[in-house]
């Protein structure tokens, strides 16, 4: 049975309202462009997504939120985006904050077959509120569950007909731990290349883990925050 | 004098060991790469997936893929690595970051640290500051003594919501550099120019002076 499908249109087949979603990437760094557009194109709604960031006013996640697709975020961070406050505010989103690493460490437990783990991160913070504390060697923990989802959305820079992915940068990011948290993980690349051309000793994610894989197209890569040699001296903001 | 924020990330620098791996947070901290001494090599962590982040790039080179935690673009080293979110955590979760600098807008005497969520505002999220300050072996926080209004930010107990307990162990400020001893800030260092009798002034929290205290050297 092949991995590859045609465009983003034949890979998303299958979501639907409510449904709980993983996207990647890292503010917009590597995240997956072409499954938020046609899950912005499909109209979706009530979605619960589980995301680093959420995206910025006019791209990435900040599209499903113009269009109301959002139920739930699920994040870490979400600074960059007037839409997303107006909606927290007014109480038409939810959103659950979690510290980075517990967030990728969940995803990545989602994948890994671990139900839940202990971590210090959120220790007598509100982040501890309802949660199970266990003292280990003298230190408190807090327990923390496992994320999965219906749907896992990652880009690659290469992939293989076999679902073999490789990153580029620090585009990598939350993809891959993600790309195995997902009962469906249709991953986005800006090269697929035939079974054979990638080492198989640089893979980063191994085909296991992604069903449905796809060449990405018209890619913008937008950057967030341009900062070049010549600014070095005045770095804060 | 009062330091101004440059003069503070440099003082924070002298505290950077040969063959540290530091973690930078946003602002104050993030000046500290500038100010690395002599002699001395570290490697930065970015919290998003690099070990051994590079300058800015030329404006020609700059990345879309290539980005540090505060989203700026910037570049890698020769010897640097890459690596997914989880395991990045691992290595702050770990305790393998030496040290972890990061701002704050209120630390208690007894090292809890508030920096991410101010009630009443816009909350945008704790990023990694919590698991950062749940696990480094060693912080420093970098900050103002007192904020705006001109109320100390070193405090008996954080008012704002806090991003950890009991984990701050030193603290530069524009006045003065301070540790967290036994559920009180000790005084270290004085900015120069700044008397002990402002210091105490502009510290809520207890604060043990002990002794003849020396002025901070650049």
């Amino acid at each position: 049975m092949s991995k590859v499908f045609q465009n983003a249109q034949e890979a998303l087949q299958g979501v639907r309202d409510r449904m709980t979603l993983m996207l990647g990437g890292f503010g917009l760094c590597g995240m997956p462009e072409n499954s938020i557009s046609e899950l912005v194109r499909l109209g979706v709604s009530g979605l619960t997504c589980i995301s680093n960031n959420a995206g910025v006013d006019d791209f990435g996640i900040g599209l499903m939120l113009q269009k109301r697709q959002v139920r739930k975020m699920i994040s870490s961070y979400v600074g960059e985006n007037a839409e997303f406050e107006r909606q927290l505010l007014s109480g038409e989103l939810e959103v659950d904050l979690i510290p980075q690493g517990t967030l990728a460490e969940r995803c990545r437990a989602g994948g890994a077959g671990i139900p839940a783990f202990y971590t210090p991160a959120g220790y007598g913070t509100e982040v501890q509120d309802g949660k199970e504390v266990r003292e280990f060697g003298g230190k408190p923990y807090l327990l923390e569950t496992a994320l999965t989802a219906d749907f896992s959305f990652v880009k690659a820079w290469k992939g293989d007909v076999e679902g073999n992915l490789v990153y580029r940068g620090t585009a990598r990011n939350f993809n891959p731990a993600m790309a195995m948290a997902g009962k469906v993980t249709v991953a986005e690349v800006e090269q697929l290349v035939p079974a054979g051309e990638l080492d198989p000793n640089q893979i980063h994610t191994p085909g296991i883990f992604v069903q449905r894989i796809f060449q990405g197209v018209n890619y913008e890569k937008r950057i967030e925050k341009l900062t070049v040699k010549k600014a070095a001296e005045d770095v804060t903001r | 004098m009062s330091l101004d924020k440059y003069f503070i990330a440099k003082r924070i620098a002298q505290e950077l060991h040969d063959g540290f791996y530091v973690n930078l947070g946003i602002g104050i901290p993030t000046l500290v790469a500038n100010y690395i001494p002599d002699g001395v090599s570290v490697t930065l962590q970015s919290e998003n997936g690099l070990l051994g982040m590079g300058p800015y790039p030329e404006p020609e080179l700059a990345d879309a893929d290539m980005i540090n935690a505060g989203k700026e673009t910037i570049t890698t080293l020769r010897g640097s690595s890459i690596f997914d979110s989880s395991l990045s955590f691992a290595m702050i979760r770990g305790g393998h970051v030496d040290l972890t600098v990061l701002g704050a807008m209120e630390v208690s005497e007894n090292g809890d640290i508030a920096n991410w969520k101010i009630p009443g505002k816009m909350v945008k999220g704790m990023g990694g500051a919590m698991d950062l300050v749940s696990s480094a072996r060693n912080i420093i926080v970098a900050m103002m003594h007192t904020n705006r209004a001109g109320e100390s930010k070193l405090l008996k107990s954080c008012r704002l919501p806090i991003t950890g307990v009991n984990c701050v162990k030193k603290i530069v400020t524009n006045l003065a550099v301070l540790s967290v001893e036994e559920g009180a800030f000790r005084l270290l260092e004085r900015a120069p120019g700044v008397s002990v009798e402002e210091i105490r002034k502009a510290t809520e929290g207890a604060l043990v002076v002990e002794g003849e205290i020396p002025e901070m050297s650049f």
